[in-house]
């Protein structure tokens, strides 16, 4: 029920039944078409994989073997210091801490940020779905527009309104950003879940008496934790990767992973270091990365949710 | 809705009385109901009061804000001294910001054209039931897992003129070969544009692929009956069968070109000179370093126009036919 009432065919069809793909087996036969589309996929399927190859084996060398040769051979001779050295001593002006206090302070920024927008989200559209009031839907057509619109117009009165509630540069204030521009998505998504619920559940508990809050606790919550999931990663992918909020909201000791990895990159003191520049990329993409592998097919179900706004 | 909620508790009273006893008083809730209009349905108000003021604080009074301040000539602080267009009148006046639009425009062009065209060309052939499909969909889209600022860093050492692609088809052999996209103003922005097809494309083939699943099957069969080639099934049946999708698609596409913002500030910083900027960086630019509040503002209203030209047509084609339907 969970995949294919999600909120549109699109979504159920992203994410094929556990049966795989549909129809006979393809022919075992070296035919020019199968030899096409293989060859086709398999070229495109490389030239995917390049950038991540090329990033993995230039964190793995010293700078002489960078310098003399190509960036596509492996490395002669492994070496982690890069890794470390971005981990823990890189600077970006005049702190040489490496990528570590950017790191904790995107765990910082994430992990509420996550928790807050996922509980205003999934109660706000328990209460679109089931509990309507008069206005609710303009609300929430002003919500949607409101995805659409560039952040660059809002970004100054968020300045303000931050200022003026103290919020202004602390990790707080940009996790309330996060949770206030994650919303649009989030609701929609839960929303539309929770109205693609059989009715009578609802029905039946309001019945036993039960309330607002009961139901939303004792029902809807235990029922949809795929869609909590999908949520979960869509925002962690997208809070971990976000640069222009972190950039704008917070001070340099307070910078997440994006801003700080961009500020070790394209410093234009020193010599650059590619192999350490290389590793402290990686690293910031692992996350992201390590939830896209984990999650698999959510993921996909994540982004064709959200994908069909309205 | 009150009506609603009334009927459907009834309905369910209907339903419990087969199964089970009814509980003492089912309609509490209604009966205990505070008389005022706006203390009616209390909770979920209270639920849906961080999406009431972000819709309407943020969203609505953020957006109203700007576009009136783009009117002042505010330069460290939000002043509110009317000058009328002038802000707009230097705007359009700026070599930066007439570079910007232009390679918004290129950018925004070649993005949609290439990763709608790539993105169904992958989508065609992952859905030709082959095997491996998932691994192939896997690494097709893992790069839009990552931050615009990883892509960026990335693509700027596979470019890097000394030791990237271009040092490397130099080292087999062929020595004239030129390709520095980000050291060469007139090319740079094309240099953006490949990092940006090899985030994005993922995305479009997986919503064209979840499209194309949801063509029927008897479509194919009926065309491979009446012997109709497969390449004309796909252009004059299956891609108008797909409109739904190709205009959500165009609109994810063309609301995140407007933003490009992160990948120029990895890859280039704008640079050379002034050669890939792009808008979103002026605004940025102009509010939070130059000090010039007024440019800032001007400069993101005509963002929110252009997004406004793209989105209202689309919304009202969208609403104005499910109204119908």
């Amino acid at each position: 029920m969970s995949t294919a009432t999600l909120a549109s065919p699109v979504a159920a069809a992203a994410a094929p039944g556990p049966g795989g793909p549909q129809g006979p087996k393809p022919q075992r036969r070296f035919s020019r078409r199968n030899l096409f589309v293989y060859g086709t996929l398999s070229v495109v399927a490389v030239y995917y994989l390049l950038p991540l190859y090329v990033m993995v084996v230039t964190s793995l060398k010293g700078m002489p073997e960078i310098r003399m040769g190509n960036i596509f051979s492996p490395p002669m001779e492994i070496t982690f210091e890069p890794w470390v050295k971005a981990w823990a001593t890189a600077c970006t002006g005049l702190n040489c801490d490496g990528l570590s206090r950017g790191f904790w302070n995107s765990v910082r920024i994430t992990v509420p940020s996550v928790v807050l927008s996922i509980a205003i989200a999934s109660v706000n559209g328990y209460a679109l779905a089931n509990w309507r009031f008069k206005g609710a839907e303009t609300f929430f057509a002003i919500l949607i527009v409101g995805a659409f619109i560039p952040y660059q117009v809002m970004l100054y009165p968020i300045v303000i309104i931050l200022r003026e509630i103290g919020l202004y540069g602390s990790l707080t204030g940009l996790v309330l950003v996060h949770s206030i521009f994650g919303m649009p998505i989030l609701t929609l998504l839960f929303r539309n879940y929770f109205a693609s619920m059989p009715e009578e559940l609802f029905k039946a508990a309001r019945v036993d008496g039960a309330g607002f809050w009961g139901i939303y606790f004792r029902i809807m919550l235990p029922m949809s934790l795929p869609i909590f999931v999908v949520a979960v990663i869509i925002q962690i992918t997208g809070i971990w990767n976000d640069f222009l909020f972190g950039v704008v909201y917070t001070r340099p000791d307070t910078y997440p992973m994006t801003v700080q990895l961009n500020n070790i990159v394209n410093s234009v003191q020193g010599v650059k270091e590619y192999n350490v520049n290389m590793a402290a990329t990686l690293i910031t993409g692992l996350v992201p990365l390590a939830v896209y592998f984990v999650s698999g097919k959510l993921f996909v179900r994540g982004i064709a949710a959200g994908a069909v706004k309205g | 809705m009150r009506e609603k909620l009334v009927r459907s508790a009834g309905e369910g009273r209907i339903r419990a009385d087969k199964t089970a006893p009814p509980k003492a008083s089912p309609m509490t809730d209604d009966q205990t109901r505070p008389p005022g209009r706006l203390l009616r349905n209390l909770n979920a108000k209270i639920a849906s009061l961080p999406m009431i003021l972000t819709a309407t604080v943020v969203f609505l009074g953020g957006t109203i804000w700007t576009v009136v301040y783009s009117f002042t000539n505010s330069k460290l602080l939000p002043r509110l001294k009317f000058v009328g267009l002038e802000q707009y009148e230097r705007l359009w006046a700026a070599p930066r910001w007439l570079v910007s639009i232009e390679n918004l425009a290129i950018y925004g062009v070649l993005s949609l054209v290439f990763s709608l065209v790539i993105g169904f060309l992958l989508a065609a052939l992952l859905d030709q039931k082959i095997r491996f499909e998932n691994t192939f969909r896997t690494i097709f889209l893992y790069p839009f897992a990552l931050s615009f600022i990883v892509t960026g860093l990335v693509w700027q050492w596979l470019l890097n003129p000394d030791h990237g692609i271009q040092s490397v088809v130099r080292g087999l052999g062929w020595e004239s070969f030129d390709f520095d996209p980000l050291y060469n103003s007139k090319i740079v922005i094309y240099g953006i544009l490949i990092a940006a097809l090899w985030q994005g494309t993922g995305l479009v083939m997986c919503l064209m692929l979840a499209g194309l699943r949801g063509i029927d099957e008897d479509i194919w069969k009926a065309a491979r009956v009446d012997g109709i080639p497969i390449w004309r099934t796909y252009v004059f049946i299956v891609i108008p069968m797909l409109r739904p999708v190709l205009v959500t698609t165009l609109v994810i596409i063309a609301s995140s070109i407007v933003k490009v913002y992160d990948l120029v500030v990895a890859q280039t910083s704008g640079g050379p000179g002034i050669a890939s900027e792009v808008p979103a960086k002026y605004v940025y630019d102009y509010m939070f370093h130059a000090q010039n509040l007024g440019q800032g503002f001007a400069a993101s209203t005509m963002m929110l126009l252009s997004v406004a030209i793209v989105m209202v047509p689309w919304a009202y084609l969208e609403f104005g036919r499910r109204r119908r339907a």
